[in-house]
């Protein structure tokens, strides 16, 4: 994915989002750490310009709530969480960068449901690769890219790593 | 940095190792912060407090941290336990492992247990205290109360006042804070001071030891020192030693104060004090749930290295 | 029955001789120039030296034999090339009646190994109040008096004991520590020990103890001297420079005092400690560096002149206790000689023959005994050893019940391959054809 199609991808999310929602009222985003946090930023400000509310934006590790703590590193880093706002009976939208087996969705659930009540959870991924261990699904998609378990998708963002696109690669 | 098996104290520690544990403190205390107080890093992982030495406050706030993040708890109580008929140390630590426990948070009126058991355990061993040795998580949370409120602790100075000789939290204290750049003071009576404390500049000069100090620590008293004669007088003790308000005026506006507890009203410390704007005994105790938290974490997470 | 022992080098108290063909026949050294025997051995490579001679070992018998025992105790001697081995009286009960004396002879006159001599206690129970009865002990075979263990606190027991013990030609000996400056001192009182948090046992206990030990010896002196009898004060494990010190002036003013000093205080220091391993507890504690250098210049000088070996065994669990409650005490008898050997002959030049009169000249003459010479006519208490071959101290093999050691894993030379007791085999090394 080139960085037009990414700018687009997240301009079609955006109207989704608010369609699927009925507007844009109440409405709050929470990015998975690392580059769900300024996809969840960019949604915002998409959302704000066409509908005139800047939804709120929380940042949510996962790294406490995961599944294979001990695997993944010799020392895996906690990372912040900060979700200003309450987050009770608001409809929110999980917002990570790829959905792949669906255990980090899985631990965000679970990390979300601990924090408060949400009156529903919708989930919006840049890239969805493929290949479910879990029975979750994305409500919003910006690009459906289908993998092998060989290949490696990198998502690249402007804030993070100093440019936008997404990269496939072999192992 | 390397994955950390035991905590027994800070020997060969690095700054950056210190940065990086009170760094996770600092997350887990937003653990605290939230309506459910628990996350499920540590599902299924056992912790064991085997306390030789009675303790409520660092025994409960272990237990609690270890809960906060998921993990089962056995505790271990003395009186009445197999040691007071004469069962050693070691196979009462040995009976325990063979319920296979992830973590043995051992704390003794015996120098150098937590080596011992770390030698003889297959698990973690976190030291809650051995003898008058060491007491490294009094230290964390002590360290992440200053920086708290001071940020930084480069130049910082920072009095410890009391029987230094015989306290563990001083010992701690001198050989972490000077790790993250502070300059330690200990001050104290002479029956009551180390030949040499390590990272640490001894004095019996009260007033020397607080003059412009950042945060003043203050030790308990143990009235056992009446005892063996290393103190002759209480009186004069609290005459020359005490931390008065009058006393802080020596540190810093606003200097810190803090105490590891459990406290000696009116005897180390003015009973009024506790309470005033100086005190962050209350901070100290919150802090000691995140370390420890922080400390379990980066004992039990993670691959082998 | 005859043995040679061929082209061995010999060496003694007295010096290094040279090779020779020692014939050892009834007990006794017949010739060291070879001739007829019922058996050779080779000792081309080896060295033939009087064997050693512990003043100061626990055998903890009776009542203790869960640690160590006569058999045992005896076995590990002689594989540590003793042929004798004075067992304390620290027992339970302690050594202190003439019939614990003539009971234990009679015990050990049935064992193989080294030969058992016995120090019986100085005073009832060791408690330092009523003296034990030095004649009658001495006539039941008792070699030394002892309150080991536990210094004499009161001076005047000390020194009444001393002038009876000298009427019955009987050496004293004290384990010298100011029992309240030593308090409740578990490792070497200074800046390791402040900077551990483990009590600390101060030097200036020991040197406390010794002056005052000293001056008692004078008073005893003085009393003695008419009546013609010889007093002798032997101080056990002399552990701080200061106390080798004060016995250096003690012998300048020509009072008759012994000094020992035990392999463990030789080579290890209080930096142990840093593993928080009971193994490394004994009383009185390891030192400092500059300690063991006083020691080892007053074991060349003469200074101190008897090493013993303080060989004190406990039980594995015993010493795998926490640091408080594990106590003190560490074997040794198995590995001093090499030990020895290898860290002051081998590494430092210290001269073998002057370490040989310091563990078998020595101990003897501080007990009232005649050295042991390699010459035609005297007793064949011999042990020869290799100098060369390097071995790791292996506490599995150990013949002691103790089988752990501060020492594991260290490589040594010297290991005795034979020792005789009077011509008796009382140890043949494997490795000896």
């Amino acid at each position: 994915m080139e960085a037009a199609e990414i700018e687009r991808a997240l301009r079609r999310i955006a109207h989704e989002i608010v369609e699927k929602n009925k507007g844009a009222e109440e409405l709050a985003l929470v990015g998975v750490h690392t580059r769900g946090i300024p996809l969840a930023e960019r949604l915002s400000s998409l959302i704000e310009r066409f509908e005139g509310v800047r939804p709120a934006v929380g940042v949510l590790d996962i790294t406490l709530y995961r599944d294979d703590l001990s695997e993944i590193a010799v020392q895996p880093k906690v990372r912040e969480t900060r979700i200003p706002f309450d987050i009770t009976n608001k409809p929110l939208v999980l917002v990570d960068d790829v959905l792949y087996t669906g255990r980090t969705a899985r631990a965000a659930l679970d990390a979300l449901v601990d924090l408060g009540r949400p009156q529903r959870i919708y989930f919006a991924v840049l890239v969805d690769r493929g290949h479910r261990e879990l029975p979750i699904r994305a409500d919003f998609v910006g690009k459906n890219l289908p993998t092998s378990r060989q290949e490696v998708v990198k998502v690249k963002l402007n804030e993070v790593d100093g440019e936008d696109g997404v990269e496939l690669w072999q192992r | 940095m390397a994955a950390l098996k035991h905590l027994l104290d800070f020997e060969g520690w690095r700054r950056s190792e210190v940065e990086s544990l009170l760094e996770t403190a600092r997350l887990m205390e937003e653990v605290l912060e939230r309506p459910m107080k628990k996350v499920p890093a540590l599902k299924g992982f056992t912790i064991a407090t085997v306390f030789f030495e009675p303790s409520t406050r660092t025994k409960t706030s272990f237990e609690l941290a270890a809960k906060r993040m998921s993990a089962d708890v056995v505790s271990f109580a003395v009186s009445g336990s197999s040691l007071s008929k004469g069962e050693s140390y070691k196979d009462t630590l040995l009976t325990l492992q063979a319920m296979v426990l992830d973590a043995y948070v051992i704390r003794s009126p015996v120098a150098g247990m937590a080596h011992q058991a770390a030698g003889w355990l297959r698990g973690s061993v976190i030291n809650a205290g051995d003898g008058r040795r060491a007491h490294p998580t009094q230290a964390l949370l002590d360290a992440y109360t200053l920086l708290d409120e001071l940020s930084q602790l480069e130049g910082k100075k920072i009095a410890i006042v009391g029987d230094i000789a015989h306290s563990r939290v001083a010992r701690s204290n001198a050989e972490l804070l000077p790790l993250l750049g502070a300059d330690v003071w200990a001050a104290g009576p002479v029956g009551l001071l180390p030949e040499v404390l390590k990272g640490a500049r001894l004095t019996s000069n009260l007033a020397e030891a607080l003059s412009d100090a950042d945060a003043v620590m203050v030790l308990r008293l143990q009235k056992e020192r009446m005892q063996d004669g290393s103190l002759p007088s209480i009186r004069e003790y609290i005459s020359e030693y005490q931390i008065t308000a009058e006393r802080m005026n020596l540190a810093r506006p606003g200097a810190l104060l803090l105490h590891p507890g459990p406290m000696n009203r009116d005897l180390e410390l003015a009973g009024t004090l506790a309470e005033g704007s100086h005190s962050r005994v209350e901070r100290q105790v919150r802090a000691g749930e995140a370390v420890r938290m922080a400390v379990l974490y980066h004992l039990l997470v993670g691959r082998a290295a | 029955m005859s043995l040679l022992i061929k082209n061995a080098l010999l060496v003694d108290g007295a010096g290094e001789h040279g090779r020779g063909d020692v014939l050892i026949n009834n007990g006794k050294i017949a010739s060291l120039s070879g001739g007829e025997a019922a058996t050779t051995i080779d000792g081309s490579g080896f060295v033939l030296t009087p064997a050693l001679f512990d003043p100061h070992s626990h055998l903890r018998s009776p009542g203790q034999e869960v640690k160590e025992d006569l058999r045992s105790g005896l076995l590990a001697a002689a594989k540590g090339g003793y042929a004798a081995v004075v067992a304390m009286p620290n027992t339970e009960p302690a050594i202190q009646r003439p019939e614990d004396v003539r009971g234990l002879y009679q015990q050990a006159s049935r064992l193989d190994g080294a030969r058992l001599l016995l120090a019986a206690a100085l005073t009832e129970e060791q408690q330092g109040r009523r003296l034990t009865p030095a004649g009658l002990l001495r006539q039941a075979g008792a070699v030394l008096l002892s309150d080991d263990g536990r210094s004499n606190d009161d001076a005047g027991v000390l020194a009444r004991g001393l002038l009876y013990a000298a009427a019955a030609s009987l050496t004293v000996a004290v384990h010298a520590e100011d029992t309240s400056l030593r308090g409740e001192g578990l490792m070497n009182d200074g800046a390791l020990s402040a900077q551990l948090g483990i009590p600390g046992n101060p030097a200036e206990a020991e040197a406390a103890r010794i002056a005052r030990d000293l001056e008692v010896l004078r008073w005893a002196v003085r009393k003695a001297a008419p009546l013609g009898h010889q007093v002798r004060l032997y101080v056990q494990h002399v552990s701080s420079k200061r106390g080798a010190e004060l016995i250096e002036m003690a012998h300048a003013d020509k009072l008759p005092v012994y000094a020992e000093v035990t392999p463990h205080h030789l080579t290890l220091t209080a930096e142990n400690w840093r593993s928080f391993d009971p193994v490394f507890k004994v009383a009185p504690p390891l030192r400092e560096p500059e300690d063991v250098d006083a020691l080892l210049r007053a074991l060349e000088s003469g200074v101190i002149s008897s090493i013993g070996s303080d060989h004190a065994p406990h039980t594995r669990a015993e010493k795998e206790r926490d640091l408080q409650n594990a106590p003190f005490g560490i074997p040794n008898i198995e590995v001093a000689f090499p030990l020895l050997f290898s860290e002051l002959v081998d590494k430092r030049g210290f001269p073998l023959a002057k370490l040989i009169a310091r563990m078998s000249d020595g101990p003897r003459e501080a007990l009232g005994m005649k050295e042991i010479r390699l010459r035609v006519g005297e007793v064949a208490d011999l042990m020869l050893f290799d100098p060369g071959a390097s071995r790791s101290v292996d506490p599995a093999t150990f013949l002691s019940k103790a089988r752990y050691s501060p020492w594991q894993g260290w490589r040594l030379k010297g290991w005795p391959l034979l020792t005789l007791l009077a011509g008796k085999e009382v140890w043949r090394d494997a490795a000896l054809a």
